[in-house]
């Protein structure tokens, strides 16, 4: 993953970005994505708020992380608007201003997909060497420590290869690299699937700090009712092709939609929301 | 107002105030460190330390900045004052995660890691050697044990592998072999005609061809294609855990996998290397009759007489051993697969690469022994 050094990408680009708070941080618009005669999404519509975190559930199969896929260009859709901070983010990847948002955001993968070859501090490195290659070895080195500790990994793992590191060190690195750049905007995609419930919950409490710390904006797919509870300001659901509802938990509840009846007061919901009750009961 | 972050020191003695302004942010950080650090280490021998620094000028600071100031503050032993609320937290939190963290694993004294991976790579050849040799072992007890239930056997994986080991390869293997009969009759003409000899191109293609390139060139191509088909068949069966699920089921994966592979390589290797001589020698007829004018009638005639029995013996006989070696070395380096991805791939390698190289070590001995037991 050598930087690419292109004399053009060295300095920032001064670009009319619109800054006023009221801009949502992410606006979708009549997005429809299909593969084949399986339609996605149809007439989707979705504004992610400065500041907020906004979790994203819905059934398998309904799409979250072609959505997600779809804000962050990986997924041409077939139809829609999308817009992070204003700036659409289909088309050509290689302008200044395509490569100007990728800079104002990061992306944990499900699996991590840290860059197998290179240590976790390494991966952390990569995004700042290729946006900022002027920047010299000894303050690369400086930024990467200080970034694998505040991602919540021990001190001992910056050394550390991917494959020597368990579930849950893997997303810690994975979301170090993705707060690489100090992005205003972050999509976690299932974060604490496959972590045990102690390391879950580490983590929830991580991307909560984090984000109130930096002021991030989260973009969460999840199945984890704690993560929904403990983190997300509002929660979008995903169902027949579109986000149905959107709001705060209690928001969503008073719906009365099946769905979602089901989905936060069914056995496992009900678990999840009388433990976010002890919590605020315990003021924890 | 300037973006840029500049700073200036206010002030003498310890009452001196360091002031940050524009933004200190990861973008604009490059060279600031630096001039700070030097303007620092200036100020410091003339005038002692700094006691404050001051960011209320600062307008946009993130964790790169936030860990700079923090830095500052800390080798300075200086307070920062004038930061907003959300600065003050991130100084703090970015200020906590400030710790050492090595970036790469300690490099080792080179002469020091040649020795050692001298050693390793030693070790894990004989560790490798010792594996393949019981695997083998285990294969043949598990082909005992088949032996005495016949029942067992698995017929239809068996006759599976025919098509994907044997019929499929044909095509292949016999343009290979065809083409080399071809380049070896051209090749041993241009020699022979020195002496006025090119009759004895028919002894050359014949000879070599039924005897040793033939099936050798078929055993290196059912290296490369089912070799390495087998290792990353169950290599990838292993990471899926379908291995252990037929475990845990009571199947046995030597008998449901290993085996009807192996036995269908067997049966299929003296029958493709038997096809292939054959086209060998078709080759080396088609340039006989075209480059040197030797009727096929009378090149067939000619081969009668040259190509004696033996070499047909020697064929055969080496062939379902080469057939049972490519398919052990295939389904060991399967078998062996156990964490990631990444070690199909390097095991699909290491099958396609020993199955040839003992296939030619095996060939030799072979050479070897058929003459001396007076198979000339």
């Amino acid at each position: 993953m050598g930087a690419v050094k292109n004399p053009k990408r060295n300095a920032p680009p001064a670009l009319p970005f619109v800054h006023d708070a009221d801009t949502p941080a992410i606006r979708v618009r009549g997005l429809r994505n299909a593969f084949g005669d399986q339609v996605i999404h149809d007439g989707l519509d979705l504004d992610v708020r400065r500041g907020e975190i906004l979790g994203v559930v819905g059934g398998s199969g309904t799409g979250k992380s072609v959505l997600m896929r779809s804000i962050i260009g990986l997924q041409e859709p077939q139809a829609g608007e999308v817009e992070v901070f204003g700036i659409s983010t289909l088309g050509p990847a290689d302008t200044d201003a395509q490569r100007d948002i990728r800079r104002r955001w990061g992306v944990l993968f499900q699996g991590g997909a840290l860059f197998s070859t290179l240590t976790v501090a390494e991966n952390v490195q990569v995004p700042i060497r290729e946006y900022f290659p002027a920047i010299g070895d000894d303050l690369l080195d400086e930024i990467a420590a200080y970034k694998v500790v505040l991602a919540g990994l021990p001190a001992n793992a910056g050394p550390k290869y991917p494959s020597e590191l368990s579930g849950g060190m893997i997303k810690r690195a994975a979301l170090a690299r993705a707060l690489a750049l100090d992005p205003a905007l972050v999509f976690l995609d299932e974060p604490t699937a496959g972590l045990d419930p102690i390391s879950a919950a580490a983590f929830d409490e991580l991307i909560r700090e984090l984000a109130d710390t930096l002021g991030l904006t989260v973009l969460l797919i999840t199945h984890d009712l704690d993560t929904l509870h403990t983190v997300c300001d509002r929660v979008a659901v995903l169902a027949d092709q579109c986000v149905i509802a959107i709001g705060t938990i209690d928001e969503l509840v008073a719906t009365a939609h099946p769905w979602i009846a089901e989905y936060f007061l069914g056995p496992r919901g009900r678990v999840a929301l009388a433990a976010a009750e002890r919590r605020n009961n315990n003021g924890v | 107002m300037s973006f840029t972050p500049n700073f200036s020191i206010d002030g003498d003695g310890a009452a001196a105030t360091l002031r940050l302004s524009g933004r200190l942010t990861l973008a604009r950080i490059d060279g600031i460190y630096d001039r700070l650090q030097a303007a620092l280490a200036e100020y410091g021998a003339e005038h002692g330390v700094i006691g404050s620094i001051d960011i209320s000028a600062v307008e946009r600071i993130d964790t790169v900045g936030a860990w700079m100031v923090s830095r500052l503050a800390t080798t300075h032993d200086a307070a920062i004052i004038g930061a907003s609320a959300g600065a003050q937290v991130l100084i703090e939190a970015v200020g906590r995660s400030d710790q050492h963290v090595a970036i790469r694993p300690e490099s080792v004294f080179p002469l020091v890691r040649i020795v050692g991976e001298v050693g390793t790579s030693v070790i894990s050849t004989f560790s490798e050697l010792k594996g393949l040799l019981t695997f083998f072992g285990e294969a043949l007890i598990a082909t005992l044990a088949l032996m005495r239930n016949p029942q067992r056997i698995r017929w239809n994986a068996v006759v599976t592998r025919f098509e994907t080991v044997g019929v499929n390869a044909l095509a292949i293997v016999g343009l290979m072999t065809f083409l080399i009969g071809v380049v070896i009759a051209q090749q041993g003409a241009v020699q022979l005609r020195q002496f006025g000899l090119e009759v004895f191109t028919i002894n050359l293609v014949g000879r070599t061809s039924i005897r040793e390139l033939g099936l050798l060139m078929t055993a290196i191509m059912v290296a490369g294609r089912s070799g390495s088909a087998f290792a990353a068949q169950i290599g990838t069966m292993k990471l899926t855990e379908e291995v252990d699920a037929m475990r845990t089921i009571g199947v046995s994966p030597m008998e449901a996998l290993v085996l009807p592979r192996v036995f269908a390589t067997l049966l299929m290797m003296p029958l493709l290397g038997f096809y292939a001589s054959i086209t060998s020698v078709i080759g080396g007829g088609l340039y006989c009759w075209i480059g040197l004018d030797i009727p096929p009638l009378t090149y067939i005639q000619l081969l009668r007489d040259i190509i004696p029995m033996t070499d047909m013996w020697a064929l055969l006989i080496k062939a379902p051993v080469f057939g049972v070696i490519v398919a052990i070395t295939g389904c060991y380096h399967g078998m062996q697969v156990k964490s990631n991805a990444e070690e199909v791939g390097r095991r699909t390698t290491d099958a396609v690469v020993q199955g040839i190289f003992l296939v030619i070590v095996l060939d030799a001995f072979f050479a070897v022994f058929f003459t001396a037991i007076g198979w000339q």
